[in-house]
């Protein structure tokens, strides 16, 4: 009894994160009464918890697949230009983010079809397109901010009011999700990580799939891309960068998503960056050395990978007949 | 049982084609092929007849998964005939071959290991809800696969496991399962017992003698033990270096008989290579 419950909860991908994530905001809100119930800090809990989830999503895509997307950080920042140099040139602003979502989406394929049609793994593929995106956004920017263009309410639905990113992001994982979960796409791409030659003998178009996330993965960096930049109210060729992408990347891995391929959670990224959310949030009200959480943020990582790897494997090792 | 078949016959490359039999349900006839300089199979000719199980025994390199290989469509060969139900065809692809009717169940079984057993039983078969974002029918493929498994007398704990939860066995028999499920005609199974033990042998065993009494299945599988072949299948051929050298009904042999077979034809083979390297090494000389 005690066992199969045991079994359950193990086996209910998302739990145990979960339950680690209440526990950090139990204790921060315990440690400092400010922390949820000023609507002020949950305001900006949430405006960092919304970037890293919804790039999450795209990576976790990408890492059932044993794929990873470095240069998601970089497109980001890309994609926002693309917007503002098509709305300079007279582009309604909706189609100019529409068109810089396009551009993104791009480099996307790009790193898709480099890393499946001329086989160089993607760690490698991505890292190429990480500085050749920077370049290139720092070269049309001349280096410096330009504002977003487009009406006041177009940038409050965007993202400056102040929950409508953290909206966009249950959005997208939601829709997501039920990509993951429900739809032949989904599958696929968890049978295409888990067994790469037997989804291609059950026919299985694994190129086709494994280009189409990496498209996807860059189109959800560079959206991100442009709701900062409306929330920011600035286009900053300096923005997002290398850390909101590490930052993707341990979201989903702290979540449950492991690297190695075959398995991840949608729903599990959207918590793990929650937690990351939490614990930057906390220090800084609890006022401990913000230097912390970068030591914390590495231990977490750790501790998720570990607590994949080996605590699922007893849990298989148990439910064996 | 014909008595043809009782006779061993010695299927060499020089040797007449058998006539054509409209009960068999594959047929092979002289089918070479070549790795550039390499002969994996030299002349194989066998058939397998309608509601038989065949089994294709031989050791590693005796060109049985070469055989299986253009069985499947997944390589063509050099030279040779292929006949379904008596018909010629030249596969040219392992979807044509199915599209014939032949399964193949690989040694990797093809399974995604995270994957629930009935994601699994339905992998690119998918049935979905009607409707312009084509979702996926959890609750109907749950329900087909259990049926289908209870029909077939899979036992599992639950079509809702992942198969990396399974044993060997079960996952072979659900990879076989998901073969039979695609309506195959001609089943071919690559090893299906490798690395199993004798209770899970059992339980494939006991499936595989389930499918033919049902009749409507031919399966031809690649053994290794001759005890375990002889038990289950009613003929057995012999590959050896490229060339089917033994072909006779199950009843009618014994292990002894095959380990005889191999051993002799394996001097000879020895002798003729031996012959060979020695004019080799003389003509280089």
């Amino acid at each position: 009894m005690g066992r199969r419950t045991l079994d359950a909860f193990l086996r209910w991908q998302e739990a145990s994160i979960l339950v680690v994530a209440l526990l950090l905001i139990a204790w921060f809100e315990n440690a400092n009464h400010d922390f949820l119930l000023s609507s002020a800090s949950l305001e900006n809990l949430s405006q960092f918890v919304a970037p890293a989830a919804i790039i999450a999503c795209g990576e976790i895509m990408l890492m059932i697949g044993g794929e990873i997307d470095l240069s998601a950080g970089m497109v980001f920042a890309l994609a926002p230009f693309v917007t503002y140099f098509a709305a300079d040139a007279g582009v309604p602003v909706v189609l100019a983010v529409l068109l810089g979502v396009a551009a993104a989406g791009c480099v996307g394929l790009v790193n898709g079809v480099v890393t499946l049609l001329l086989r160089v793994p993607s760690f490698v593929t991505t890292l190429g397109t990480l500085f050749l995106v920077n370049g290139f956004t720092l070269t049309i920017s001349h280096g410096t901010p330009v504002p977003p263009p487009g009406s006041e309410a177009f940038a409050q639905v965007m993202g400056a009011w102040g929950y409508s990113e953290i909206l966009w992001a249950l959005l997208v994982v939601i829709v997501l999700h039920v990509l993951l979960r429900h739809t032949r796409w989904g599958l696929h791409t968890i049978a295409a990580g888990a067994n790469e030659v037997g989804a291609r003998e059950a026919g299985i178009h694994v190129t086709r799939l494994k280009i189409g996330n990496f498209v996807l993965a860059a189109v959800l960096a560079g959206f991100t891309g442009c709701l900062e930049a409306f929330r920011i109210g600035s286009i900053d060729p300096q923005a997002g960068g290398n850390q909101i992408m590490f930052l993707a990347v341990a979201a989903g891995v702290i979540g449950g998503t492991p690297l190695a391929g075959g398995s991840g959670t949608v729903i599990g990224g959207l918590i793990g960056a929650l937690v990351l959310g939490v614990l930057n949030d906390g220090f800084t009200l609890i006022g401990i050395n913000a230097f912390l959480f970068n030591i914390i943020l590495g231990g977490a990582i750790l501790a998720a990978m570990l607590f994949n790897i080996h605590i699922t494997r007893l849990a298989r090792a148990g439910g064996r007949a | 049982m014909s008595d043809s078949n009782e006779a061993m016959r010695a299927a060499g490359p020089g040797e007449a084609p058998r006539a054509g039999n409209a009960s068999d349900a594959l047929r092979a006839e002289k089918i070479v092929k070549r790795f550039g300089a390499v002969t994996a199979l030299d002349g194989v000719s066998l058939s397998l007849r309608q509601g038989e199980i065949l089994g294709i025994l031989g050791d590693n390199g005796a060109g049985k998964s070469t055989l299986i290989k253009i069985l499947t469509g997944y390589q063509p060969p050099s030279s040779g005939q292929l006949f379904v139900d008596g018909r010629e065809v030249a596969l040219h692809s392992v979807d044509h071959a199915r599209s014939l009717g032949i399964e193949c169940v690989y040694q990797d079984l093809a399974l995604a290991n995270s994957l629930s057993v009935y994601h699994n039983m339905f992998l690119n078969r998918e049935i979905v809800y009607r409707g312009p974002f084509h979702l996926l029918n959890h609750r109907a493929m749950r329900q087909q696969a259990a049926a289908f498994l209870d029909g077939m007398g899979v036992d599992i704990p639950s079509v809702d496991l992942p198969v990396e939860r399974l044993s060997g066995g079960q996952r072979q028999a659900i990879a076989v399962a998901r073969a039979v499920h695609c309506n195959a005609r001609i089943l071919l199974l690559d090893e299906p017992l490798a690395a199993m033990g004798a209770r899970e042998a059992g339980l494939i065993i006991d499936l595989l003698l389930r499918l033919k009494r049902d009749g409507k299945l031919s399966i031809a599988m690649i053994m290794h033990n001759y005890a375990q072949t002889l038990d289950i299948a009613d003929r057995i051929v012999l590959m050896q270096h490229g060339r089917v050298t033994c072909e006779k009904d199950a009843a009618a042999t014994s292990v002894q008989e095959l380990t005889e077979i191999v051993r002799r034809e394996y001097g000879q083979h020895n002798l003729s290579r031996e012959g060979g390297r020695g004019q080799d090494a003389q003509r280089r000389g």
